[in-house]
């Protein structure tokens, strides 16, 4: 359990890493954002993109609580980003569903390397 | 011990439910497996003693952000018209992959200077403390309340249906 001393900790890394650390948080952070990214790249439905987009938010709040409940545990900071970031991903969602529906309305197709008009 | 086992189950839930969003043809069960996705982020927000935060993350995530996805899905039906294949796949995938090894290799050798305290229990009341009282963040509370109504109108003005 954390909240012990170092010695617990020296004596932890003897083993086999059972315990799960920081690391363990950020490396699942890493992992998933480049999922997200690959596929927010990739993918040319309009939808999928905007869900990727969400993984990749998600992989920071991961991030941001692993850092806060790790380092400043009694501060509460990282959380407390997380809650914001929470807002922004939902205003985010709503807008862009918007524009994705008003897209389909004109073009019937949300096929993202269709939706060119403003390209040279 | 449970906290190792809990860690790793719901680690590999979360990828693999990532990994099923982003190369699932049908995107009503890409919708579904973001719904998973995200229900395994609660669980580690749990695991990491933030319960405040996991049962914000049901409600916004699953319960609206969700919601909203599954209804654009199904109001931009168009039918498959067959797989054409992307030309960025494999640069993209290059990048990813570079990413990926940079930040395991950055998040791995760096020191982390780890606390000796246990984090908060209750996260709630020492939250409402860091977000509502003094010295807090009131302002972005305030700030994000404004961004919430600029969406919901830009939202609605955007979806509207032109009768001219």
């Amino acid at each position: 359990m954390r909240g012990e001393g170092n010695k617990e900790r020296k004596d932890r890394k003897d083993k086999e890493a059972v315990e799960i650390g920081l690391t363990h948080y950020l490396v699942l952070s890493a992992v998933l954002f480049c999922i997200g990214l690959y596929g927010a790249l990739t993918r040319r439905n309009a939808v999928i993109i905007l869900m990727c987009i969400e993984l990749m938010l998600n992989a920071v709040n991961i991030s941001l609580v692993a850092f806060s409940s790790y380092i400043v545990p009694v501060m509460l900071s990282g959380q407390v980003f997380a809650i914001f970031v929470m807002v922004v991903a939902a205003a985010e969602v709503a807008v862009g569903i918007g524009i994705i529906l008003a897209i389909y309305r004109q073009f019937t197709d949300i096929d993202v390397n269709n939706i060119n008009l403003l390209k040279w | 011990m449970g906290l190792t086992v809990s860690f790793w189950i719901l680690a590999v839930i979360i990828i693999a439910a990532a990994l099923a969003v982003v190369f699932l043809r049908n995107v009503f069960r890409a919708a579904l497996t973001l719904i998973l996705c995200f229900i395994g982020v609660a669980g580690i927000y749990i695991t990491l003693s933030a319960d405040f935060l996991a049962a914000v993350q049901i409600l916004v995530y699953v319960g609206a952000i969700s919601v909203l996805i599954i209804l654009a899905i199904m109001m931009t039906r168009n039918f498959q018209k067959g797989n054409q294949p992307n030309k960025v796949q494999l640069p993209v995938a290059i990048i990813a992959a570079a990413l990926l090894g940079f930040l395991i290799y950055a998040v791995t050798a760096s020191s982390w200077r780890i606390s000796n305290l246990a984090p908060v229990e209750n996260t709630t009341a020492p939250l409402a403390t860091k977000l509502f009282s003094e010295n807090g963040y009131i302002l972005p509370v305030e700030i994000g309340a404004v961004l919430l109504l600029a969406a919901i109108i830009g939202a609605i003005v955007i979806t509207r249906e032109n009768k001219d």
